[in-house]
């Protein structure tokens, strides 16, 4: 069977604008998320997790013309630009895919104050992934997936499928959503939001903390290609619904459950570390602990970067699953940053410091509204 | 076990028609689609109040999937996990996204609400679907410039030979103002008794979605 | 006090698209969520908004919130104390 390999990866986010950058803060235990005051997202001051414009600006001008660019683009053609140039792939050929991840999109030109003359249009997610596909050369026609919090991993699960199925042999997976006035007041109006930095799994934690980020993995049947720091492939992985709730998680787990145990039945390997979801709203986390229960892995040792990062929606699954790799490949189990005592009913091991030890298997999991939510093997060959 | 696959049934929404598998179910002049769906839902005798709580892109969803699986006893036939949807459309849940925008537009009348926020993302209407018929498979939701039987054909029939999805609701799902534009069929690894609509193939597709309703 | 009752009832329908459903229907003393009308969580957030934007009022907590929401009367209750003055 064809494997999937993990090429190069970059992430754009509040710890900085390379994989590298943003894995050294991580290992710090450093959170990019924190209070902010403008006007243009919230008439109060908020919390949240935002990309440096400034810097942004000045890499993206080194790239294009940045008024021709919404803040979205300029973060998802940085973080492409970066991955593409170290994976130094043929775009041109029909042989390989662009998948754009997001949930919203250019979700703020829907503010007539600040859509500018860039108009409403932008809004459409096709037009994006067609503009990212002009920008780069890409021959194909870009697939763009739309599934809410799981858009990141299944976009993972969807394009190393195509890759076996021998459809393509190069999917390039970018991810992204931004912090908008948009979101921020529905998750307000959903009460979902803490102040101050979300807590994970936590005793005394309130809600999620949004974040903004762009990611990118570029995959390949191509083993010639795969990192050099190790070789990571992306294995089976499903997605499910709980068929309970359009915004609630199931109280029994029941969806994400379904998908761990088909992900699991697909292997023989032992699953050294999962990546959880971890958004910090109540009931987010005390699902996620009952499946996790429930597929008898309770004792594997878990986290959520959502501390760090905050909930990047589109990008989420992408940059966790881009620092799951790297936690592979440097064998470190990076705690969960805003964890102090365990606040779930069904207690899972949650790793509250960074630990070194061999990780040969990653499980990536997520879920997300309309009751999604997906799991995705990592392993090295 | 690379197919052939089976389209057994469809159901195509447009223009004011309701077509399942060549016979209309209802036909109206009502021009407004949220007006429209009401008169669909009423007409085919659906009983979920839950409908009325819907925006209009999973009011289309589920009207379509609602006529669809009549009397289809899916349930029976497999289990709820081994059922998948694959749904697309172009303009993702943008009506709702407006009519949350213009709820946060006015600073001095700043009520965004929740039950209009929850559908701001297009895989909801996945999630009612599952949630009516107790489905718990593989679901994706894709955004696309058009409907594109190449690529819809690709990705289910990927589905059905290398996963455990033994049967797929798939189709293109489209509601933005004034216009909407839904067809969903049901693709199966067998075939239907007695004989279902056709082989599971791009120009099959492409032929149900042009016919004129 | 009643008059109250009966435009609560008409605006719960309205915001929750309760469309089948007619004010003689809501029994004012009946529960709201799970039994009564069984509406849900996104219904709860969505009376709460409703409170806000109608009657200027903010819930403080969610033990509140519950006490609150329990029936069309226990709504009203509160509205009355709070709208004093």
């Amino acid at each position: 069977m064809t494997d999937v390999y993990i090429v190069s990866d970059n992430i754009v986010s509040s710890l900085g604008f390379t994989t590298d950058e943003n894995m050294d803060l991580l290992r710090l235990g450093q959170t990019g998320i924190k209070q902010h005051h403008d006007d243009r997202i919230s008439p109060a001051p908020f919390w949240a997790s935002m990309v440096n414009s400034e810097i942004l600006a000045r890499r993206f001008a080194d790239i294009s013309d940045p008024p021709r660019y919404t803040y979205f683009e300029q973060m998802v053609i940085v973080s492409l630009r970066q991955a593409m140039v170290q994976a130094e792939l043929d775009l041109t050929t029909d042989r390989t895919l662009l998948i754009l991840s997001t949930t919203k999109g250019n979700i703020d030109v829907l503010n007539p104050n600040l859509a500018g003359e860039k108009g409403i249009e932008r809004a459409y997610l096709w037009q994006t992934a067609q503009l990212l596909q002009y920008f780069f050369g890409f021959r194909l026609k870009p697939m763009v997936v739309s599934n809410a919090c799981i858009s990141g991993v299944l976009a993972l699960i969807i394009g190393s499928r195509l890759i076996r199925a021998g459809e393509f042999d190069h999917v390039v997976i970018a991810g992204a959503d931004i912090v908008s006035e948009f979101v921020l007041s529905g998750f307000n109006s959903f009460m979902s939001l803490c102040t101050g930095p979300c807590k994970p799994f936590d005793k005394e934690r309130q809600g999620l903390s949004l974040g903004e980020a762009a990611g990118t993995i570029v995959l390949s049947n191509d083993k010639e290609l795969a990192n050099k720091k190790d070789k990571v492939v992306v294995g089976p992985g499903f997605s499910s619904n709980d068929a309970n709730h359009i915004s609630g998680p199931s109280r029994t787990g029941e969806g994400l459950y379904i998908a761990i145990k088909r992900t699991l039945q697909q292997t023989t390997q032992k699953v050294d570390y999962i990546s959880a979801h971890g958004t910090a709203t109540p009931y987010n986390d005390e699902m996620e602990s009952i499946a996790i229960s429930r597929a008898g892995l309770q004792d594997v040792p878990v986290n959520s970067l959502k501390g760090y990062w905050g909930h990047t929606l589109g990008a989420a699954g992408v940059i966790e699953a881009i620092a799951a790799v790297h936690s592979m490949y440097g064998n470190v189990l990076i705690k969960t940053v805003g964890y102090n005592t365990m606040g779930v009913t069904h207690p899972i091991n949650i790793i509250d410091k960074n630990r070194e030890t061999k990780i040969n298997t990653c499980l990536k999991i997520a879920s997300g509204f309309g009751g999604c939510n997906a799991s995705v093997l990592l392993y090295k060959k | 076990m690379n197919g052939p696959y089976y389209i057994n049934d469809y159901c195509r929404i447009c223009n004011g028609t309701v077509k399942v598998n060549d016979k209309v179910l209802y036909r109206s002049h009502t021009p407004d689609p949220a007006a429209f769906y009401t008169e669909v839902y009423k007409e085919t005798a659906i009983n979920y109040p839950k409908f009325y709580k819907m925006d209009n892109l999973c009011k289309l969803g589920f009207l379509a999937s609602e006529l669809l699986l009549r009397d289809k006893q899916l349930n029976s036939r497999y289990a709820g996990d081994d059922i998948g949807l694959v749904l697309y459309n172009a303009s993702s849940s943008l009506e709702t996204d407006k009519n949350h925008q213009l709820s946060i537009q006015d600073r001095s009348s700043y009520f965004p609400s929740p039950s209009v926020f929850v559908y701001t993302l297009a895989n909801i209407v996945i999630g009612e679907i599952c949630i009516r018929n107790k489905f718990y498979g593989e679901g994706t939701f894709f955004v696309d410039e058009a409907f594109d039987a190449e690529r819809m054909y690709r990705y289910v029939n990927l589905l059905l030979y290398e996963s455990h999805v033994q049967c797929c609701i798939a189709g293109w799902i489209e509601q933005h103002g004034p216009n909407y534009d839904g067809i969903l069929y049901l693709i199966e690894k067998t075939n239907a008794d007695p004989g279902g609509i056709a082989i599971f193939e791009p120009q099959n597709l492409t032929q149900l979605y042009l016919q004129r309703n | 006090m009643e008059q109250l009752i009966a435009k609560l009832k008409d605006e719960i329908i309205e915001v929750l698209n309760l469309t089948e459903i007619t004010p003689e229907h809501i029994e004012e003393n009946a529960p709201l969520f799970v039994d009564g009308l069984g509406l849900d969580s996104i219904d709860a957030l969505e009376l709460i908004v409703l409170l806000e934007k109608k009657y200027g009022l903010k819930l403080g907590t969610a033990e509140e919130g519950k006490k609150v929401l329990y029936s069309v009367r226990s709504m009203a209750e509160f509205i009355r104390e709070n709208n004093k003055g």
